[in-house]
């Protein structure tokens, strides 16, 4: 009988699929397993390779202690295959096959469509990796370096996942995929990533902090709306990709929280009132906030373009085959098909952007993205909290999001962040004042210094509130090899 | 889609192509203006096309022939990131009429082979330099090339998806390229025109659907490199110094008609004819090949194919209600004789190897039209030569016979010229002679010793040249007849009984193109399971399937 629950590690990877009886599989992923190693080994910088890393690692899928605390070293952390449950009697949730029983199998007419859509996420996976390669030898603490390892081999894992469904579902193509999912790579000439912001490096810490709140919160939309796909094998890989991925918009979240901190009682401790002194506070070496609102802008509009265009026919095709739903999509009420439903996107006439309904199956994106723009809303008023409770006049906000876009109707015209259309001359003018500028970078590459001491925070950063694993301040989450 | 398309167009008009010339290689790079559509209602995303953007890919091939002849090597490459061309217009064909999307079809399948045939024509080589996706149309351009190079960065891709994706067939030479010219063996075929996705990588070499992939990081290099390897293999001429195609005249009366230099198209509408009147030349033809040179676009046999090329095309998609297209010709048969025998005799210079190459195309694109087409041979005409095959390209002729009372014209002829037997082959590779005589190439040989003769009525339908010889008693009566009953049966059944008719004997691509490939893919185009309300191609876009009646027909 198989033990579905609990994470089996009777085989080299470890599961809860029942590896060690489909040997077809088995055989596949062990092959493909060395490859991966490879990449990884490439990948981290050696030293760290060696270092003993504080790690959880899934030992079971159940929602209530599903992971263990330990150290190891990251090649040899167990990444595994693991499902959500399967849930009895589950049902399509969308779609022209509304109802009907979930698939176990791959359907022959969407076989491509599924393929591809795995493709893609499973690509992102690694992608985010190979950007933040070589963040840890700047790691502003132990701390910090272990919450970025921890998000790699968790990135690294739900490549497995996605790995893992092409083999099992998808033959011949699907283990050609999954070879080519290594072959890619992050910013190559030679065979780039799949989407154009998995090809920019991640460059310092705040840009990590930014990735991880705003990108990876794309990548927690697309795993919600995977989750909810009548593929039932896919559903259950994204609900439990899902619970690692929360981690990561954790991290995100209050990586941002605690710069934003640092800056205000920095800027407190010295007496500094206005904001916008940034000449003064970036000498006490810490980051001005309207320089955070300019990475958060840069960041969140990057994002947004990874939700492709808002009127989209495989969007479309997606939802109607009953393969990649919306968010939360059985909250919703409504008839899961959108036979008759309209939503409101962006368009543009006579030069104007004006809002108009079209066939809601064809602005799945957009509502996937509207969706996403509120649940990125909630970080940046607890950020204003943070500035707030020092009394400093200052608030964060998110762009409007016709502003600096480089995909969709928006693309290749002139928004101010508040949305108004501006002339050519005006964006030029107004642009050092709305993203980081070279010189703005440099400034923060300034601050980038290791801070490897336990209980130690680089000055840019406060200190957490609480530890990982409730272990105290001092704690030395990352045993360094010093080679 | 009632305004008027015009297929005349110039460099300085492009919105969609830019030709970038260095030396003996020209780079030509689509990057279509998305807000550029021949027609409102959609937008020409991720370098797809519509009948806009093909009517400048038509023009460049042209113009690279005659005013480019110093090219040897075209690289046909894309402006845009991420994609080198999906294809036509999805939702352009979704809301054009059936008529439309046969003629752009059409139209699209004849530029395809135009620069198909360049290499072996002109001596210029095309190459398709694919980076990103290249799908359904975009592969087929890519097809028609003579050479297909592909990056290998792990996504670009080529791919026929229409069958899976819309219900229609690649229907612009996809289906018939991939094994008749790639000789893509036919069970891999049936698998990659089922694969939306299509084939990327070293698998798209070894099933022969590209020449060529090449890593990523080499491949500009690479293919210019591959560029300058083919000009320095090419026989072709070196520095030939090209001419101007300037516009050509033409205007438009009210009624319809179009007056052009030499080429006058005269509108019944009421009839539903059109009158296709071709005038002879009056100057002499040019004694050197400068003198050729220095004519230009004016030359007339270079002059009076550019108009009646743009006659019959704007005939076909602007005048379709017009179902009858009658030919006629005025002028001294042994001028016209003259001018293309100075052609014939000088065909090692390019100019004039281009000019009897264009009228090859030229008169393909007459046996190709789906309209009745009759040739008129009356009292001063000059059906001879290169004329005279406008006579084996229609559905039927009717020739003056003896003196008409009143006509004080030269007696109706028909001369044969040396072209006849093989300079302007159809599209099976036969001459119009042979095809006629049941693609019996002897039978037509026969009449090898009737080059130059001037044939009376009389003789020209003993030998089988014309339908019917009428004198002036039956004339006026017997065409009017005809033309009457011809404008009065179904124009489907016409369109297929000519289409048949025309083309005797074998097939080659090209025929296969024209004939199984686009009857299937018409016949496909008024199914309900493509173009019904619920139909795949006007469900596109919507997330909806096709809702298929699966009965097999």
């Amino acid at each position: 009988m198989l033990d579905l629950i609990n994470v089996s590690y009777d085989t080299q990877i470890p599961n809860n699929v029942g590896l060690s009886q489909d040997k077809k599989v088995l055989k596949a992923l062990e092959k493909w397993h060395p490859g991966y190693i490879n990449w990884w080994n490439d990948l981290i910088p050696q030293n760290f390779q060696e270092s003993l890393v504080y790690l959880r690692t899934a030992v079971s899928v159940d929602p209530k202690g599903w992971a263990k605390f330990d150290y190891v070293k990251m090649p040899e952390y167990r990444w595994g295959v693991l499902l959500a449950p399967q849930v009895e009697g589950r049902t399509i949730p969308c779609g022209e096959h509304y109802g009907e029983p979930a698939w176990q199998e791959v359907p022959g007419e969407y076989r491509n469509m599924l393929k591809r859509l795995i493709v893609i996420q499973g690509d992102t996976e690694p992608a985010s990796v190979e950007q933040q390669r070589m963040l840890a030898l700047t790691a502003p603490s132990l701390y910090d370096m272990r919450n970025l390892f921890q998000v790699n081999v968790e990135e690294g894992r739900h490549l497995w996942a996605m790995v893992y469904l092409l083999h099992k579902y998808f033959g011949r193509d699907g283990r050609e995929e999954a070879d080519d999912l290594l072959r890619r790579s992050s910013g190559s000439e030679e065979a780039p990533r799949m989407l154009g912001a998995f090809n920019e490096e991640t460059p310092d810490w705040l840009s990590f902090f930014m990735f991880t709140y705003f990108t990876d919160r794309d990548g927690k939309m697309q795993l919600e709306s995977l989750a909810q796909s009548g593929f039932d094998p896919l559903s259950r890989t994204c609900r439990f990709m899902l619970t690692e991925e929360a981690h990561h918009m954790f991290v995100g979240e209050t990586g941002v929280g605690r710069t934003i901190e640092r800056t205000c009682q920095v800027m407190k401790e010295n007496g500094i009132d206005d904001p916008y002194d940034t000449a003064k506070i970036r000498d006490l070496g810490v980051i001005d906030l309207p320089l955070i609102q300019k990475k958060l802008n840069l960041h969140y509009t990057l994002s947004l373009d990874l939700f492709g265009q808002e009127v989209s026919t495989n969007a479309a095709n997606a939802f109607n085959a009953g393969i990649k739903g919306r968010y939360m999509e059985a909250r919703i009420k409504d008839d899961h098909q959108l036979k008759a439903d309209t939503y409101t996107v962006w368009d543009f006439e006579d030069g104007k952007a004006v809002q108009k309904e079209v066939p809601a199956l064809t602005a799945i994106n957009m509502r996937l993205r509207d969706d996403y723009t509120k649940d990125a809303a909630g970080g940046v008023k607890r950020w204003n909290k943070i500035i707030e409770k020092f009394g400093i006049d200052f608030e964060m906000a998110l762009p409007h999001e016709s502003f600096n876009r480089k995909i969709g109707v928006f693309a290749d015209r002139h928004f101010n962040p508040e949305g108004q259309m501006v002339t050519g001359a005006e964006y030029d003018k107004g642009l050092p004042e709305w993203l980081p500028t070279n010189a703005d970078g440099d400034f923060i590459a300034s601050l980038m210094k290791p801070c490897y001491e336990a209980g130690q925070y680089a000055g840019w950063i406060a200190p957490p509130k609480v530890g990982i694993d409730n272990k105290p301040g001092d704690f030395e989450y990352v045993k360094l090899h010093m080679a | 889609m009632s305004k008027r398309i015009d297929f005349q167009t110039d460099p300085s008009r492009y919105r969609h192509w830019r030709v970038e010339y260095d030396g003996e290689v020209a780079n030509l790079v689509m990057d279509v203006d998305e807000k550029g559509g021949l027609f409102d209602g959609y937008e020409l995303k991720l370098n797809s096309y519509d009948l806009g953007v093909d009517i400048e890919l038509a023009d460049i091939v042209q113009r690279m022939r005659f005013e480019h002849p110093e090219v040897k090597v075209v690289v046909m490459q894309s402006g845009k990131d991420r994609v080198f061309c999906a294809g036509a217009n999805i939702r352009m064909l979704g809301g054009a009429s059936h008529a439309h999307k046969v003629n752009f079809c059409k139209f699209t399948n004849e530029t395809r082979n135009t620069f198909e045939a360049a290499e072996e024509d002109s001596g210029q080589k095309y190459i398709a330099a694919v980076q990103g996706s290249c799908a359904g149309g975009g592969y087929e351009l890519a097809l028609a090339c003579n050479y297909i190079m592909l990056t290998n960065d792990s996504s670009s891709s080529v791919a026929l998806p229409e069958v899976p994706l819309l219900a229609v067939l690649p229907g612009t030479g996809g289906l018939t390229r991939v094994t008749d010219k790639r000789k893509v063996r036919r069970d891999l075929a049936d698998v990659f025109c089922s694969v939306e996705e299509g084939v990327r990588g070293q698998r798209a070499v070894d099933w022969k659907l590209v020449d060529e992939v090449v890593p990523n990081s080499k491949f500009a290099e690479t293919v210019q490199e591959r560029a300058r390897e083919f000009a320095a293999q090419s026989t072709k001429a070196t520095g030939d110094k090209g001419i101007e195609l300037t516009p050509i005249s033409r205007s438009f009366a009210e009624d319809g008609s179009v007056s052009y230099s030499l080429v006058e198209v005269a509108i019944e509408r009421e009839a539903g004819r059109a009158t296709i009147t071709i005038k002879g030349p009056e100057e002499d033809a040019p004694d050197s090949t400068d003198a050729l040179h220095a004519q230009g676009a004016d030359a007339y046999l270079l002059r009076v194919a550019r108009e009646l090329d743009d006659a019959i095309l704007h005939l076909r998609l602007n005048e379709r209600e017009l179902g009858l297209l009658v030919f006629r010709t005025q002028g001294d048969p042994e001028k016209l004789l003259a001018h293309e025998k100075m052609l014939l005799d000088n065909a090692d210079f390019w100019l004039a190897n281009e000019i009897l190459k264009y009228w090859k195309r030229v008169l393909k694109r007459i046996d190709m039209t789906s309209r009745s087409l009759v040739a008129l041979v009356e009292h001063g005409s000059c059906f001879a030569g290169v004329f005279a095959e406008i006579l084996w390209s229609v559905d039927r002729s009717y020739m003056m016979l003896e003196e008409f009372d009143g006509d004080n014209r030269p007696l109706a002829t028909v001369t044969l010229s040396e072209s006849n037997f093989g300079t302007y082959p159809m599209g099976h590779d036969l001459s119009r002679l042979a095809n006629r005589f049941w693609a019996d190439g002897a039978e037509a040989e026969k009449l090898r010793d009737r080059i130059g003769e001037p044939l009376e009525a009389e003789d020209a339908e003993k030998l089988g040249l014309i339908t019917y010889a009428l004198d002036d008693i039956d004339w006026e009566d017997e065409v009017r007849v005809f033309m009457e009953e011809r404008a009065s049966f179904s124009p489907d059944a016409m369109t297929g009984m000519e289409a048949n008719l025309r083309f005797v004997g074998p097939e080659t691509m090209e025929t296969r193109i024209f004939g199984r490939l686009t009857a299937w893919q018409n016949w496909i185009f008024q199914r309900p399971n493509a173009v019904g309300p619920d139909g795949a191609l006007q469900r596109y876009g919507t997330g909806q399937r096709g809702d298929f009646n699966m009965e097999r027909v």
